[in-house]
């Protein structure tokens, strides 16, 4: 890029006013000013997760065994998820530079395609994160709190004591069909059956789920799977207190709050973003379409979404590192 | 309206413009920064899944790999993707500068306070 940034410019043609210092446009100027004022509150948001989780009294989720599922799938893939919106991300910032390089050359078609191939991406992201934040609501299956000390010996072995207030987790089948239970709905009754206890869901849908296992230490370190009888010894501990899925007062993933509070309010704002991202690149997209910027001669204002754009990608690669992965 | 924003002749934005034979070499350089950031995301999951957190000090050292690469992930995109690479040097440091002082900080907190030890579920109640 053979522009002036590379040239010597004289200290009084620099400083004396009537061009920039910076040798960027007033516009593109500000935009980097903005960038670094937003870094700074993501900065201090994923700031305060540290502190928080640092003097949390309760356990602290893991990320791995949070967010471990995919859509239409059974089974465990951790993190996999996150992973891909991450990829998407990453794509669309591609496209994003590829239609600023585009611009470079005054190729409008160039700069159509790529940014819309940007806001596709961007669509897809923000539906993935969606999808994300209501697996995270609804939950994987609940815990209930033990109401007594109770000794099991886990599937692998290992014999745990456990006391009372410590979370024991359903397995998804089972815990969906608790829910309802718990709640006192009349349709949702809790029978013997040979290997133990069975959750039955009468009228218009029918279903019924029996108790196979449970879970302890999950969301802590390694979790351990308790079967059949002993399953039911911490079955016959229960506690009053139930918690399904997440929401502003009440998680399933930990004794405290906190981590389902940060987890709405780091990708929430991270994800309106995104939506505010892409709402500015069709208005931009539409201005291009329009040859606004083929009479302009240049497509600077590209160059200028674009780095907000490639910033909301930077800060979700901080968000996996800082929230997700450590 | 006389506008505030035009440099001298009218050039309104340095930079803003480049060859053919320029963009391909440009080009070229975006899908090789593409490999390498998706080759870095694909290690980082796959570090998250066969490690586990119990393994208090090798824990440690995947959590350093974990923000090295978290850095050059997002060196790559602000230099090459941002173009910061391409501007006047005091630019580059009115950006870098605050990020740099901040990411540190934000480094200590998640080594030494937020994540330095495990929890363990039996001893906090």
């Amino acid at each position: 890029m053979g522009g002036e940034a590379t040239k010597a410019i004289s200290k009084e043609i620099l400083w004396g006013g009537g061009r920039s210092p910076f040798s960027v446009s007033y516009g593109k100027m500000m935009m980097w000013y903005f960038l670094v004022s937003d870094a700074l509150t993501f900065g201090g948001l994923l700031t305060a997760y540290g502190f928080a989780r640092a003097g949390s009294e309760a356990a602290w989720p893991i990320g791995e065994q949070v967010f471990r599922a995919l859509p239409g799938l059974e089974g465990e893939y951790p993190l996999m998820y996150v992973a891909l919106m991450t990829f998407i991300l990453i794509v669309s910032s591609v496209t994003m530079v590829l239609a600023v390089e585009s611009g470079h050359r005054n190729n409008k078609a160039g700069v159509l395609k790529w940014m819309a191939l940007t806001i596709v991406g961007g669509f897809i992201f923000l539906g993935s994160q969606a999808w994300e934040w209501s697996h995270f609501i609804h939950g994987s299956g609940g815990m209930f709190q033990l109401g007594k000390d109770v000794t099991v010996t886990a599937d692998s072995g290992e014999v745990f004591e456990m006391k009372a207030g410590e979370a024991v987790f359903m397995d998804h089948h089972f815990g969906h069909l608790a829910e309802p239970w718990v709640e006192g709905d009349p349709n949702v009754s809790l029978v013997n059956s040979d290997h133990g206890v069975k959750l039955v869901q009468v009228g218009e849908h029918s279903h019924e789920a029996e108790l196979h296992s449970l879970t302890i230490n999950k969301y802590i370190e390694n979790e351990s799977h308790v079967s059949d009888a002993e399953a039911m010894k911490l079955w016959n501990a229960r506690g009053a207190n139930f918690s399904f899925g997440a929401n502003m007062h009440d998680s399933e993933y930990a004794l405290q709050q906190q981590y389902a509070n940060f987890f709405f309010f780091i990708t929430g704002f991270h994800g309106f973003h995104v939506f505010s991202g892409v709402v500015i690149n069709i208005i931009i997209f539409i201005m291009a379409y329009k040859g606004v910027f083929e009479r302009r001669k240049h497509y600077e204002m590209v160059e200028k979404v674009g780095l907000y754009w490639h910033f909301v990608d930077l800060v979700w690669v901080f968000v996996f590192t800082f929230f997700y992965l450590i | 309206m006389e506008r505030d924003d035009l440099i001298v002749n009218d050039s309104y934005a340095l930079n803003a413009h480049h060859s053919e034979e320029e963009g391909r070499k440009i080009r070229s350089k975006i899908w090789k920064v593409t490999g390498i950031l998706t080759l870095l995301t694909t290690v980082e999951v796959a570090m998250g899944i066969f490690f586990k957190r119990s393994e208090a000090f090798s824990w440690t050292m995947i959590k350093w790999t974990f923000i090295v690469m978290t850095l050059v992930k997002a060196a790559y995109i602000v230099l090459v993707f941002m173009h910061l690479g391409d501007e006047r040097k005091n630019l580059k440091r009115v950006v870098i500068v605050p990020y740099f002082i901040f990411i540190c900080y934000l480094i200590f907190i998640a080594i030494t306070e937020g994540f330095g030890h495990l929890w363990n579920f039996q001893n906090l109640h």
